[in-house]
């Protein structure tokens, strides 16, 4: 097994973890940072299927993996006001 | 292109401007409303005898519009789509007038009421002039929808139950005619109506008989719902709730006629008689028919409701067009294409006189009949001529049709039909010579006493077309020879475009 | 025509930007997405002329350039957007209350304005996008865009909006790994090149149900939909109109085009046809059992999404290169669906604007609670009843149109499942619509029991006048889109023809 293949398979388990945590917390807070941890495994993945052609890694993939950063860096954002909302909906305010 | 190509559509926006139109209108334009309505039942009426001398110069005006790339929806005026069509135009304008009386005084919801009324109407329209299987499943469907607001007019507990009966049976039975019309048209391409039957369906006859019986089977049974064929038939005695006019128009114009004119459709200008006869079909739905029009008697016998013995007897009779088709004759074919004109007319007198008792004096029940022939003598009168009409005495309408039906059984080899034609009137009389009898005869029971007859009976706009129905009920039969009388249009029909 | 192609990505993205700042963010809505209509028009009528548009900006290719092509589909799903959105902003406008509830702070229900012309931008751009890089960035946007909304519902909705943020977001993780695991196998990032370099293999099964899986989510597909009907019955009656008709679209789309591109999966057809199944029976059921009126209407969607996946099972023989029955059946069931698709767009839409009306008026979201409404909302009513009609699948409508296609598909086939799941599913659908406008039509009172009086005897209830009747600008946009839902069949042929422009050679486009 080549280090890429290594990084791939560990990028699928971080991504299959974030995805069960994702689904079966009720914590709010814990399944933002869940789905922080798929996305990492997803970038992981991303980024090992670049490197598993042999040679230079593939540039396109990276701009794949990086634009799905800066997506998931939104869709944190958005995540985080709706948490904010619903901990002061609890608190009754 | 000749403006008369252009009827067909002609006909259909007579009813449906004036359908969007007073859905539209406040509640208070009664005046504007009750115009648009005649306005637009007369139009149509004037569009029909427009289009008789065309047609008898064998002209079949014709609009085709795209449906799907290789379906068109077809509207197409044939001799038997002009004489429902004729049918259902004259009774919709009577049946206009009486509603507007009927709902006068202490109606609601007006202008949706005349709205889906006149809905109904394109809807039957349609059914009508229906060139292919599409066109008239689309119809056939919107016929259903458009009289449910109607079933559901009173809006009261029992009202919306019939309606939500009306709706389970209606939808169910269009599933049923959907596939069938589908797999047809899977099978065979787009399935335009012909005289003497369609040839690919003859083709696919010959080939493939054990599918092309299922699917006609699927067809017919879905209209079995409409037509309220016996088992099929439940709903129509549920939705005797609605307001008189609906019944009328359920019973004589639009919804039962719509599925039996259906069937009539699938017999003969689908199949043809002959390709129907070696599927086999006729004999069971022969049978169906028979048992139909004995059942529908005998329960109507138990009715106390006017109403609902009237949907018994509506059972009992409508099955006798299924019965005239289903016979291998040309005799008992018109015998069943003349009653479509000839129960219509003497069904609406009977449900326009139930509506006038029940709406002038409060009386729903046979048993509280005594006597009102005193009070209101032209209404009275006119049920007379419906009911007497029904059990088959001359010189009522009734009397030609069981007499065709009768050589048409003979004529066909199946003498036993005759048997029970003779049980149906018998129970015909049972049910409808008591009422009549305790009409003019019957002694109020004491305590009930009538009220004393002021000035009419009631308004005009109601007694007039119970008078016009019933007089047209013994006309129809005392002119039965003359041509373009219903008798005669039927024979044309039958002996000219579908007997082999 | 490859500059009326951009403008349809950058006019909606723009005028979200100018709603965002300007102070008449209503005019600047309603102006873009009537713009948008008429761009949709040009481009619908150019693709049923010329067939398909396709352009690069800036002469840049994939896969560093993005890649935009109009096809049949596109052009219609895109026309469908553009007039929901206009007809769901007009009745935005008139009724302030159905952009969030008053509780909201202002600056909340003023964000409904560039939310929504933001959804539609990214809905343009998922139907448009020709590289799946695109098609990625696009989903996203339309994901952001749809949740937003879906927050605007204030209390009660930013649960159900987190939650359909987290899933549409895993979704959307899925389909990356099946789009980068695509270019690594194949070098390309265009559907077309990549599926003639992908040969069979585990690589394409992956990719192709990682994709499968990921847009199925965000349609909510049976059993991945538990979040849309919480999502769509909390958003604000202006929000879940868009939800329904449009968003879940766009993902379903984009699936279309993996799975025809990719040349589908016999096995994973099957698992579809038994979850789309599962979909019409469990929806169609939920609908006529939901208490809440909103609730009814969202599992009517879950339902009508089933009624879009029957399509994959049907085409899928033909994309292993069936013969002329296999195609026949490709083709009639790719029209029959997208007419579904466009008359489920327009009349959800128009049902959830009249839903949302009508629990306004009844003063209670309870379908127990609406008696009387009727009498006091007949044009909501009567918009909510042709909405039924049309999604049932009953004469005359569009959806009658597309079913009698797939019921001929389905024959023709000899799929008799698929002719159950779309006869018993319409009586359901029927049904459901049955058993709301029977609660409209019931006199509103204690006990719900019989009125006094004679039947025909009985005036209007005393101070009917004193409770609250819709605007004039709640009743129409609604009776608009179930109208046109209606009368669209006459013009069915000219549609069905247009979503075949373009289509995979599988289905005969």
């Amino acid at each position: 097994m080549s280090t890429a293949e290594v990084y791939l398979v560990l990028g699928g388990v971080v991504t299959l973890l974030g995805a069960v945590r994702l689904l079966t917390t009720r914590d709010r807070l814990a399944q933002v940072i869940a789905l922080n941890v798929t996305g990492t495994g997803t970038v992981l993945v991303l980024v090992a299927l670049a490197a598993t052609g042999g040679g230079e890694p593939d540039p396109v993939l990276h701009a794949l993996a990086l634009t799905g950063i800066v997506i998931t860096v939104s869709v944190t954002g958005l995540a985080l006001v709706l948490v904010r909302r619903l901990d002061r909906e609890d608190d009754g305010g | 292109m000749t403006w008369t190509a252009w009827i067909p559509v002609l006909v259909l926006l007579t009813s449906l401007v004036p359908a969007v139109v007073i859905l539209l209108l406040p509640e208070r334009r009664e005046r504007l409303r009750t115009a648009l309505s005649l306005a637009g039942a007369a139009a149509k009426v004037a569009l029909v005898v427009a289009l008789v001398g065309p047609v008898v110069d064998g002209r079949r005006p014709e609009v085709r519009v795209p449906f799907l790339p290789d379906v068109d929806l077809v509207l197409r005026v044939e001799p038997f789509s002009l004489y429902f069509l004729g049918l259902s135009a004259f009774l919709w304008l009577v049946t206009t007038v009486y509603a507007v009386g009927y709902l006068r005084d202490h109606g609601h919801h007006r202008s949706r009421f005349f709205g889906f009324f006149s809905l109904c109407v394109v809807a039957t329209s349609g059914v009508a002039l229906s060139g292919n299987l599409v066109t008239f499943v689309v119809f056939y469907e919107l016929l259903t929808l458009a009289t449910y607001p109607l079933v559901a007019h009173d809006q009261t507990p029992a009202a919306l139950r019939g309606a939500r009966t009306y709706l389970h049976y209606t939808l169910v039975g269009g599933v049923a005619l959907l596939l069938g019309a589908v797999w047809l048209t899977v099978l065979i391409g787009p399935v335009e109506f012909a005289d003497r039957g369609s040839p690919a369906v003859a083709a696919l006859a010959a080939s493939d008989p054990g599918t092309l019986r299922l699917v006609v089977a699927l067809m017919l049974g879905g209209l079995a719902v409409k037509a309220a064929l016996v088992p099929v038939h439940g709903w129509l005695p549920k939705a005797m709730v609605a307001p008189a006019p609906v019944s009328a128009l359920l019973h004589a114009v639009a919804v039962v006629k719509a599925g039996v004119f259906g069937i009539v459709l699938v017999v003969d200008m689908v199949l043809g008689v002959q390709v129907a006869e070696d599927l086999g079909v006729l004999l069971p739905l022969t049978v169906v028919a028979c048992v139909t029009i004995l059942w529908g008697s005998v329960r109507a016998l138990a009715q106390d409701g006017l109403k609902a013995r009237l949907a018994y007897s509506t059972v009992s009779q409508v099955s006798y067009v299924v019965l005239g088709v289903s016979l291998v004759s040309a005799t008992g074919m018109t015998g069943g294409v003349v009653h479509i004109v000839h129960q219509g007319l003497m069904k609406i007198t009977l449900f326009f006189c139930a509506g006038l008792l029940a709406q002038t004096l409060g009386l729903t029940r046979v048993s509280q009949l005594a006597g009102v022939g005193r009070r209101m003598p032209l209404t009275c009168a006119a049920f007379t001529v419906g009911a007497l009409g029904m059990i088959g005495i001359p010189p009522v309408a009734g009397f030609v049709t069981k007499w065709w039906l009768g050589l048409g059984a003979l004529d066909a080899g199946e003498p036993w039909v005759l048997a029970v034609l003779v049980t149906s009137s018998l129970l015909n009389a049972a049910y409808f010579l008591p009422v009549v009898a305790r009409m003019w005869w019957g002694k109020a029971e004491a305590g009930a006493v009538l009220p004393r007859p002021v000035g009419p009976e009631a308004p005009w706009t109601m007694v007039t077309p119970a008078l016009v129905t019933a007089g047209c009920s013994i006309a129809v039969a005392l002119g039965a020879g003359l041509a373009f009388s219903p008798l005669s249009m039927a024979r044309v029909i039958v002996e000219e475009g579908w007997w082999p | 025509m490859g500059d009326v192609v951009l403008a349809s990505l950058l006019l909606p993205l723009a005028g979200a930007v100018a709603a965002a700042v300007a102070p008449a963010r209503r005019t600047v809505a309603v102006v873009t997405a009537a713009g948008q209509t008429v761009l949709a028009v040009v481009l619908a009528v150019t693709v049923l002329r010329d067939g398909p548009v396709a352009t690069a900006p800036g002469g840049w290719e994939p896969p560093l350039g993005i890649a935009l092509r109009v096809d049949g589909v596109a052009a219609a799903v895109g026309l469908l957007a553009a007039v929901v959105v206009t007809a769901v902003l007009a009745h935005a406008c008139a009724s302030p209350a159905s952009t969030g509830p008053a509780t909201e702070p202002a600056a909340g229900r003023s964000a409904y304005w560039p939310l929504t012309l933001l959804t539609l931008a990214g809905l343009q751009a998922v139907l448009v996008a020709a590289d799946l890089f695109t098609t990625y960035v696009a989903l996203e946007l339309l994901t952001l865009g749809a949740v937003a909304l879906v927050a605007l519902g204030g209390r009660g909705a930013y649960g159900p909006a987190l939650r359909y943020l987290c899933l549409a977001v895993l979704g959307s993780f899925a389909f990356l790994v099946a789009v980068a695991l695509v270019y690594a196998r194949t070098g390309t990032l265009t559907l077309d090149l990549a599926a003639a370099a992908l040969p069979p293999g585990p690589a394409l099964t992956t990719a192709l149900g990682l994709a499968t899986v990921g847009l199925l989510v965000k349609s909510a597909l049976f059993p991945l939909h538990a979040w849309l009907p919480d999502a769509h019955a909390a958003a604000p009656t202006a929000v879940s109109p868009l939800l329904s008709a449009l968003v879940v679209k766009g993902s379903f789309v984009v699936l279309l085009r993996v799975w025809t591109a990719l040349g589908g999966d016999a096995a994973l057809a099957s698992v579809l046809a038994v979850l789309a199944t599962g979909a019409v029976a469990w929806g169609g059921v939920l609908a006529l059992r939901a208490a809440a009126l909103k609730r009814v209407v969202a599992y009517s969607t879950v339902a009508q999404v089933g009624y879009l996946v029957l399509l994959l099972p049907l085409v899928t023989p033909a994309l292993a290169g069936g013969d002329g029955v296999a195609v026949d059946v490709a083709r009639t069931a790719w029209q029959g669906v997208l007419l579904v698709l466009l008359a489920h767009g327009l009349a959800k839409a128009a049902m959830f604007l009249a839903a949302g009306t009508l629990v306004g008026v009844a003063g209670s979201g309870r379908v127990a609670d609406l008696g009387g409404t009727a009498a006091r909302a007949p044009v909501v009513v009567t918009a909510y009843a042709l909405a039924g009609v049309c999604l049932a699948g009953l004469p005359p409508s569009l959806g009658f149109v597309g079913k009698w296609a797939l019921l001929d598909a389905a024959l023709t086939g000899g799929r008799w499942w698929v002719v159950a799941v779309l006869l018993g599913g319409g009586l359901l659908t029927a049904a459901a619509t049955a058993r709301v406008l029977a609660a409209t039509l019931r006199e509103p009172g204690p006990g719900d029991g019989p009125p006094p009086g004679t039947p025909h005897g009985r005036e209007e209830a005393p101070g009917a006048t004193a409770l609250p009747t819709p605007r004039a600008g709640e009743r129409w946009p609604a009776l608009a889109l179930a109208l046109l839902a209606v009368v669209t069949c006459v013009g069915s042929a000219w549609l069905a023809d247009l979503v075949l422009v373009g289509a995979p050679p599988g289905v005969g486009g």
